[in-house]
């Protein structure tokens, strides 16, 4: 299954409206700013994935290829465990970070998944300066309740490397 | 299990190697002491030396075959700071060539990787093949008599050679053969490739890790076999491994088993270990989860068949890391990673690093890989961006007051047998350094 881009028939959901996901990406996204990562980590579904391409392979193989994060729920577990503490010493101090989501677009999946892809700029400021992320992420996402769960959420950089952005992807996008 | 113990390890280092008093380091003895002066991180006059007497001198590892399987495959990349081609000719043959136009300059092809019989230069439309010959180019009439095109091709390094599927090319007519120049290095990299008993050989994912870092780039020449610091800096790693069922004891001395630290020749360094992660290869942790228990076993059973169990038992749990003199790493840990990095600036490198893994390998295994490379390994993973903290926090404290202080490097000096968490490793490293910044260029 395809998880990026609505066919050309189905460019809107016919189930949810843009306004009740945009509200659940800002809240996902304020989760992230305030380092609620915990919180953040308990919007993913038991079989949900978060996935950050090798930036000269955003298109490759989910099965075979190396990504730059390539985490399902024990890996977001380790990852969340990690930021938490404060011998994760390239986030400590901890990177102060905006995330700006725009360009909301969401589609109906035949097994009932709700598809939604947006652009996001996050920004990251330490003492040593401030840099930004720029990424096309794609979403499948799972009505619980009066919110959602994250069944996939992938991050594709735009950057070609990432030597202008910083050096390293040591925040979630 | 001790790895291969080259003849370098019979004599303990003291009696082996002459005592130095040079402007870059201080290698004493009654006491032993290994000082190594502190602008050599941040000056710009060592850094140009460093460009022409060790990087324009060095066979530099430009990258494995498996990059390029058929003819006409080519990757475009800098090796040693200048932007090269590696690319294979019709006759399956390796080339390596400079990706500048013979005529004004320009970039003869733009993108980053494909499969083309030619390179033609945008600028004039010159076109070469993957030779590197000049084939043709607009209005050939024009230019005056005398003019041959077999004059014209494009800039080849002085050697191209591989060893065991990696590719080394240099610029300096005058380097000994691949061979020779990896001396005991060669051991290990048998190791690695013999990961692929049957099939298809070793083979670099795809997936590249194209980071930075703002320090200088001996430091992670350094780094990439500092046994010393894995307890300190990577604790929230172990800390995880640990919470997965993993036996780590958080102490240096309890987490690396049957350790030591070996001189390879000509610069080159490997330490050995058993460390308290899995390999993928075949030691199954309960950290990679019961479920993989099967594909790792099937892995290891791999091994026993294509090289006995004597050789499967060492390819599947000796951990060891190398560095192969300058700027090549290939750790064979948690997975393999060949990682290499060149400097833009004193307090600043490109790191480039892969994943190499059996050609062959089906899904379940390259799930197991690829989760415990990246548990681990990468800029985005659990341990390698505290290593870029903790480098660029040192290129901090230099810049802070250049051309000052000392750097101590003594660690292990009055041991016979130095283990990973010693620093025999980059005593080695060093002294290669300052003999090779002490000739002339």
């Amino acid at each position: 299954m395809s998880f990026r881009y609505a066919e050309e028939k189905k460019v809107s959901s016919e189930k949810f409206t843009r306004a009740e996901v945009e509200d659940f990406l800002y809240y996902e996204a304020q989760l992230l700013d305030a380092w609620k990562l915990e919180e953040w980590r308990d919007l993913f579904e038991e079989d949900g994935h978060y996935i950050v391409p090798s930036t000269d392979n955003p298109d490759g193989d989910l099965a075979m290829d190396l990504a730059l994060i390539d985490d399902d729920h024990e890996g977001l577990r380790g990852r969340v465990q990690r930021l938490m503490s404060t011998y994760a010493h390239i986030e400590n101090p901890r990177s102060r970070t905006r995330r700006i989501i725009s360009n909301v677009r969401l589609w109906d999946h035949d097994n009932g998944e709700l598809g939604v892809r947006c652009s996001v700029v996050v920004y990251r400021s330490r003492v040593p300066g401030t840099t930004s992320y720029v990424a096309d992420v794609h979403y499948r996402l799972r009505k619980q309740g009066d919110s959602f769960g994250i069944a996939f959420k992938h991050a594709m950089l735009d950057h070609h490397t990432l030597r202008d952005v910083g050096g390293v992807l040591s925040i979630i996008l | 299990m001790a790895g291969f113990a080259p003849e370098s390890s019979v004599t303990p280092e003291i009696q082996r190697i002459a005592p130095r008093e040079t402007q870059y380091l201080r290698d004493e003895r009654t006491p032993n002491r290994f000082l190594v002066h502190r602008k050599v991180f941040t000056d710009q006059q060592i850094f140009e030396a460093e460009r022409r007497k060790i990087f324009d001198k060095c066979w530099i590892y430009v990258g494995h075959e498996s990059e390029i399987p058929k003819p006409g495959d080519f990757v475009a990349r800098e090796v040693a700071g200048r932007p090269v081609l590696f690319t294979r000719n019709k006759d399956h043959e390796l080339r390596v060539l400079l990706n500048s136009c013979s005529h004004r300059g320009a970039e003869v092809c733009r993108e980053r990787r494909g499969n083309q019989k030619r390179f033609r230069c945008f600028y004039h439309s010159w076109a070469f093949s993957n030779d590197g010959d000049l084939i043709n180019m607009p209005d050939e009439g024009g230019f005056p008599e005398g003019f041959r095109k077999e004059d014209h091709g494009l800039a080849k390094p002085e050697q191209v050679d591989s060893y065991r599927g990696f590719v080394f090319a240099t610029f300096n007519p005058e380097q000994e053969p691949l061979e020779d120049y990896l001396a005991d290095a060669k051991y290990y990299l048998d190791l690695t490739a013999d990961q692929a008993p049957d099939g298809k050989g070793m083979s670099v994912t795809p997936g590249t890790h194209e980071y930075s870092m703002r320090s200088n780039w001996k430091l992670l020449a350094e780094n990439s076999s500092d046994g010393y610091h894995a307890i300190p800096v990577h604790k929230t790693y172990l800390d995880v491994q640990r919470s997965r069922g993993d036996d780590i004891a958080g102490s240096t001395e309890k987490d690396w088993k049957d350790s030591h630290a070996f001189d390879l020749g000509n610069g080159h360094t490997v330490t050995v270990k058993q460390a308290p992660w899995g390999r993928p290869v075949a030691r199954w942790t309960p950290s990679m989860g019961e479920d993989t228990k099967e594909t790792v076993e099937r892995s290891y059973q791999r091994l026993v068949e294509g090289h006995g169990e004597e050789r499967a038992e060492m390819i599947a749990n000796l951990d060891f890391n190398m560095l192969i003199f300058p700027n090549l790493v290939l750790n064979n840990i948690m997975a393999v990673i060949i990682r290499t990095f060149y400097p833009n600036q004193p307090g600043h490198m490109n790191v480039t690093a892969f994943s190499l893994a059996p050609g062959d390998e089906d899904e379940a295994s390259r799930r197991v890989r690829n989760e415990s490379f990246l548990s681990f390994l990468g800029p985005a993973g659990l341990a390698t961006p505290d290593d870029n903290e903790a480098l660029e926090s040192c290129q901090r404290g230099y810049e802070a007051r250049p051309g000052e202080g000392w750097s101590d490097v003594s660690r292990g000096m009055d041991k016979a047998h130095p283990a990973n968490w010693d620093e025999l490793q980059m005593r080695t490293f060093w002294r290669r350094w300052d003999t090779l910044m002490g000739e002339e260029a």
